[in-house]
């Protein structure tokens, strides 16, 4: 069935999403058409004196086998952080959705970290995880040495996967619950009266039901952990210890806005947009086949 | 919001910069100043500001502080792009090449020049005056807030393992640090972080090793890494063997602990830190803590040089109006006027960057308090020697980054995911790229 509305006039359709398009030109476009810029040429901090250099940023940043491992690190992340978000969020929600005790509160308070900022969740958890001082370190008067985010590298990926996953959970959390609250319950009463039990009714009923939300997530989750880890790992590892959690995002950063290399933190910018965008493709070409929108 | 609230907004807007503008042409001339030192130093700033504007009738400094050294180069840059920045900026040491290449400042003895000011060049220790002056030997910014390293020791520690006194070589120092370790007199004879400011750059200046070919930089933006092949891998290395046997120990903000704080609560016998700690350290170690520092220990049969200055200077930006440039000649002659110089080390770590300001504290028993004692070593470091042209200072491209770089290497070689050698060979490489690039950026410039 054709749902579309059509305009007979299109000069009206332009003049209504004019205002949206303007917006995409001011704080996507132009930047990007910046950058794309920026990185083809040689950008003094001052600004002056630009020189073309064609893709010599490119050949710099694809030749750095360090970029490689901010590549590897940053897709790792991206993955386990999705995936322990996706698992906690459906969890919660699904208890919620379930009404077990005090799920009231709860429905309320989950919500709470997506609206802490970045940094302020990564000043708290290098507090609570500080291998010396905070709160988890009486693990180490147990096992010595078990737990060292400061010098182990695979400690301080956990450590920041944990940290992002935390407030990312709340948001998927919402949009899971919505989703489930969503399933009309003569569905689920239905399949209980037949003898499914909880799991069950999960599995077959709810998770497939969820799927177009499953998928929005996924998407939403994975370009999120590309694009918007920076503040977590600046304040918890500074990408450290040796280059360990040493984001693409925060890789920029640094090139960039620490070392005043305009023109290779463009460069790994474009490269960047590239693979979420080509990641985003992806998703949505054959990840999307399988998702049955009601 | 219709359109009757705008045009009452826009109103009240133009209303209130004409206001503005009306009222401030009746006041006092005024110009920006932003710094980057937060925290309690930060605070001492702003005082500095405060103390000037009161001091006269004239001319008014807007001061903001924008959260640290860095930040401070950063929102510079970006305010110079839009033509909003500030008349005067206090800059840190590894800022200086960025500011003498960019073209978007006043140097500092035109400035002094064409306004007329009182600054005499040679009363500034000559250890301070040579790192921020030209290859020429021109001031182009006017240092400030000036410091350089020293070693803390715990006195009690030192006193179990029968010293009496700071550590003289590197040998005597680290033995002691395994004696006190041997005997549990402390959790942890010596504590260090990844900041290269005290092993290599500081270390390289007392010991007079280049770390960089062409005087560390001052002779060309061409220079090219040394330093994994001097004593300086050594001495990593040595730091390193101590870590494996238990006597050292990593303290970051990452483990839970800086450096600053294991020392002051007596966890940590010994640390390299800046002389402006010192003050810092008086007022944060617990109740009794028994301290003193030294100089930067050096390696036997080594003929010792002056130390680095450390800290950060003022510069002048261009692109301002007259009337900002003589409120800006009135403050930069305030704050670098001899009461105000004296000032300084009374309320910070800091040392007085002017014999004649030192003199006259030194006259007046101000190292002889007992909360300032040793205080008086840090100009003695600084002053060892005249600078030879590799203890005058470090002027590479982009140090900032050098710095992450080497930073990142240690980490690897500390934490034992590589070989130290391996890692400074890789940090030297690493280095050379970042100089390599920025000679390129600025292809047909030279240094001043």
């Amino acid at each position: 069935m054709d749902r579309r509305a059509t305009f007979k006039s299109t000069w009206l359709a332009f003049a209504l999403i004019a205002p949206q398009l303007i917006l995409v030109f001011i704080f996507f476009y132009w930047p990007a058409a910046q950058s794309l810029f920026w990185a083809l040429t040689l950008e003094a901090p001052f600004g002056g004196a630009t020189q073309f250099v064609g893709l010599q940023n490119f050949e710099t940043v694809f030749s750095d086998k360090l970029y490689w491992n901010s590549v590897r690190v940053s897709i790792l992340f991206a993955l386990s952080s999705t995936t322990l978000t996706m698992v906690m969020a459906l969890l919660l929600a699904s208890f919620v959705d379930r009404q077990l005790a005090g799920y009231r509160v709860y429905r309320f308070v989950y919500f709470w970290p997506y609206a802490i900022a970045a940094p302020a969740v990564g000043l708290a958890f290098r507090f609570i995880f500080a291998p010396d001082a905070g709160f988890v370190s009486s693990i180490n008067k147990v096992f010595p040495n078990l737990w060292n985010p400061a010098l182990d590298g695979l400690d301080a990926f956990i450590l920041i996967v944990i940290a992002n996953s935390w407030k990312m959970i709340a948001y998927s959390f919402i949009f899971f619950l919505a989703g489930l609250q969503a399933i009309p319950r003569t569905i689920t009463e239905a399949a209980a009266m037949d003898g499914a039990g909880v799991l069950r009714r999960l599995w077959d009923l709810q998770l497939p039901l969820l799927a177009p939300t499953f998928f929005f997530l996924l998407v939403i989750n994975i370009t999120e952990s590309f694009v918007d880890s920076f503040g977590i790992v600046d304040i918890i590892t500074g990408g450290g210890p040796a280059r360990a959690t040493d984001l693409m995002v925060f890789k920029i950063y640094s090139d960039g806005f620490k070392g005043l290399d305009y023109s290779m933190a463009a460069a790994q910018s474009i490269v960047l947009m590239v693979l979420v965008v080509s990641l985003t493709f992806v998703q949505f070409r054959y990840v999307e086949k399988r998702v049955h929108y009601a | 919001m219709n359109s009757r609230t705008l045009v009452a907004a826009g109103l009240s807007a133009i209303a209130t910069i004409a206001g503005a503008s009306a009222a401030s042409a009746q006041n006092r001339v005024k110009f920006d100043y932003w710094y980057g030192l937060t925290g309690q130093l930060g605070e001492v700033m702003a005082l500095h500001c405060k103390r000037f504007n009161d001091s006269q009738t004239r001319f008014e400094a807007v001061c903001t502080g924008q959260g640290g050294y860095d930040k401070a180069e950063q929102n510079t840059i970006a305010a110079f792009r839009s033509r909003q920045h500030p008349t005067i900026v206090q800059i840190y040491d590894a800022g200086t090449v960025n500011f003498m290449l960019s073209g978007a400042t006043y140097n500092a003895v035109n400035f002094v020049k064409d306004f007329n000011m009182k600054v005499k060049w040679d009363d500034f220790f000559p250890g301070i005056s040579n790192y921020y002056a030209t290859s020429k030997g021109e001031m182009w910014s006017f240092p400030y807030n000036s410091s350089t390293a020293l070693l803390y020791f715990n006195k009690d520690h030192f006193a179990k393992v029968g010293q009496n006194e700071a550590p003289k070589t590197i040998e005597s120092w680290f033995d002691t640090v395994r004696k006190i370790k041997a005997g549990g007199h402390a959790e942890t004879g010596f504590c260090f972080d990844f900041d290269t400011w005290m092993p290599l750059e500081q270390f390289s200046a007392i010991h007079n090793l280049p770390i960089a070919t062409r005087n560390n930089g001052y002779d060309g933006l061409d220079a090219e890494m040394t330093f994994n092949k001097t004593k300086f891998a050594d001495y990593m290395k040595d730091w390193k063997k101590l870590l494996d046997e238990g006597a050292a120990k990593i303290q970051t903000a990452q483990t839970g602990k800086t450096i600053l704080q294991a020392f002051a609560d007596g966890s940590c016998s010994t640390m390299l830190s800046s002389v402006a700690n010192h003050g810092v350290m008086h007022s944060t170690a617990k109740q009794g803590l028994n301290w003193g520092v030294g100089m930067l220990p050096v390696y036997a049969g080594t003929e010792r040089k002056n130390s680095l200055v450390g800290g950060a200077s003022l510069w002048v930006m261009a692109g301002k109006s007259k009337e900002e440039y003589e409120a800006a000649a009135a403050f930069l002659d305030f704050v670098l006027s001899t009461p105000e110089v004296k000032w300084m080390p009374t309320v910070t770590g800091y040392i007085p960057i002017t014999q004649s300001a030192f003199k006259a504290l030194d006259n007046e028993g101000f190292y002889g308090q007992p909360d300032k004692q040793g205080r008086e070593i840090a100009m003695q470091s600084l002053t060892f020697t005249p600078p030879t042209p590799i203890s005058r200072g470090i002027r590479l491209g982009n140090f900032t980054q050098i710095r992450a770089e080497i930073r990142s290497e240690l980490e690897a070689a500390f934490t034992g995911k590589k070989d130290m050698q391996a890692a400074l060979d890789e940090a030297v490489s690493r280095s050379n790229g970042i100089l390599r690039r920025f000679e390129q950026t600025f292809r047909g410039k030279q240094l001043p």
